[in-house]
Formats: structure tokens, C-alpha cells, sequence
């Protein structure tokens, strides 16, 4: 279980923009500690975000993608008030979930 | 100390961590293209997501900087007027060249931002997928300090 996620969606004429900060260190597989051994990859893979239980947004990340990723996303269709969850698993298979209300 | 043993016990120690981490893969998000992701330059990322070539189209708009000063943060978001359904960001000189993939399904706007490591300079490619073809539009982005080093 990772640390929260920071979560901003506001609705504005019918448009969502969602932005969402991550915690995660996004451990690329191409650094090496002080004894010269490579750090083992260590990243999220997925990321859905989800308004009442319809998918409105997917990702796939690979190790390139920055460390407490950073994610900017608009879509249509929710309104204020509604639910947007947001879940992503890493590629030892860990996960988080957050929610918040769309201002 | 038998070294054909040795030989055997390692061989058998690889095979374990390969099921492992298969069984790992599978048992999680079983959408991620992992295919795509250890492709190494754009025809192998292409291929993996079920494309074989890209058309440089000029209604693929891509917001990167000139010139990062810090390659392990790098700004990069990418719009379209077309309708796109996928949309994935490709770092040519990065040791896999996909950085990151965004599906779109029916309400989603053709817009998304994000940051991504960089190795090296090199050229950053937006791919946008639309009418079941990929588009692409690239720019070149200096990097000052790598990203994936150290």
C-alpha cells in the first residue's frame, strides 16, 4: 500500500480535468547502488480512473515515466459531486485507490 | 566443488524467477503491454501495440520543452484534433523507448499530460491512435542532466 494520492478534478461546462500526483519512487532498472549492483525496477504499470464504476481514463507507464508521477487528463460526461476514483498497481503487484468528489 | 552442478542450480534458479515473475505479471494488471514497453526503438513499440507504421501528421500537437535542464523531469503533454482512442509517448534515445501509453475510452478528451525521464537529447515522439492508425508528431528536447544515470 502506497501513500495517497493528491487528486484535483473540477467539472467545468461539461468537461472534467482531472490532475493527479502519485507517490511512487519509479525505480528505473538502469541506476546501480554504491556497490555498482543494479536497483531492480520498480515502477507503476497501470494506472485507471474510474466514475461510478465506468472507466473514463487508462494509463500504462513504463520505468521512464518520472518518479511521483505526474498525470493531466480531461474528459466528459460526470458531474459535479460525482465520484472519481483513482487506482494504480505497480510491478510488484501493489496497489493504491483514492477518491474524491468532483468540485 | 562439481561445476557442472553449479551450472545446473543457477540454470534452475533463472527458470524459477522467470516463472515468478510471469506468474507476477499475470496475476496483476493483465493490460499492461510489457511487449511494448521493452521495445527498443519505435518500430518494436509499433508493432507491439498492433500498428506498423506512423503517419507525421500536423494535427498531432505535441508541448514539450527546447531545452530540460533536468532530465528526470521532463513536461511533455500531447493533444490532437483527431479522435484519438490511444495515445502513447515515445523517448527515441531512452533504453526503452516507450515512456508511457493512455488509452481513451468514449468521453475522454484527446488530452493528456505528463512527465518522463530522459537519458539523453533526443527526439520525443507523440503517437496518437485515431480511425485505427497511428499518428505522430515529434520534436527534439536538449537535455542538459540525464535522468536514468547515476
Amino acid at each position: 500500500m502506497g501513500d495517497p494520492m493528491r487528486i484535483r478534478a473540477t467539472e467545468n461546462g461539461g468537461v472534467t480535468e482531472v490532475k493527479i500526483l502519485m507517490k511512487h519512487d519509479m525505480e528505473s532498472g538502469q541506476r546501480k547502488d554504491a556497490t555498482g549492483k543494479v536497483i531492480p525496477a520498480w515502477h507503476i504499470n497501470t494506472v485507471v480512473a474510474k466514475v461510478k464504476d465506468k472507466e473514463v481514463f487508462a494509463a500504462q507507464f513504463g520505468p521512464a515515466v518520472s518518479k511521483d508521477p505526474f498525470l493531466n487528463f480531461k474528459f466528459k460526461g460526470a458531474a459535479k459531486g460525482d465520484k472519481l476514483s483513482v487506482t494504480w498497481v505497480d510491478n510488484r503487484a501493489d496497489t493504491r485507490t483514492d477518491e474524491v468528489a468532483i468540485a | 566443488m562439481n561445476p557442472k552442478r553449479r551450472e545446473a542450480l543457477r540454470l534452475m534458479a533463472v527458470i524459477g524467477l522467470m516463472a515468478s515473475t510471469g506468474l507476477i505479471s499475470q496475476a496483476q494488471a493483465a493490460e499492461w503491454n510489457k511487449a511494448a514497453f521493452d521495445g527498443k526503438n519505435l518500430d518494436d513499440v509499433l508493432k507491439a501495440m498492433g500498428g506498423s507504421s506512423a503517419e507525421k501528421s500536423g494535427d498531432v500537437s505535441l508541448n514539450a520543452p527546447d531545452i530540460a535542464e533536468n532530465g528526470a523531469v521532463v513536461p511533455v503533454g500531447v493533444t490532437t484534433t483527431l479522435k484519438a482512442t490511444e495515445i502513447a509517448i515515445v523517448v527515441e534515445k531512452n533504453p526503452n523507448a516507450l515512456a508511457a501509453h493512455f488509452s481513451l475510452p468514449a468521453g475522454a478528451e484527446p488530452f493528456v499530460t505528463t512527465r518522463v525521464k530522459m537519458g539523453q537529447t533526443s527526439n520525443v515522439l507523440a503517437l496518437v491512435k485515431a480511425d485505427g492508425k497511428w499518428f505522430v508528431a515529434s520534436k527534439e528536447v536538449k537535455v542538459t542532466l540525464g535522468g536514468c544515470g547515476g
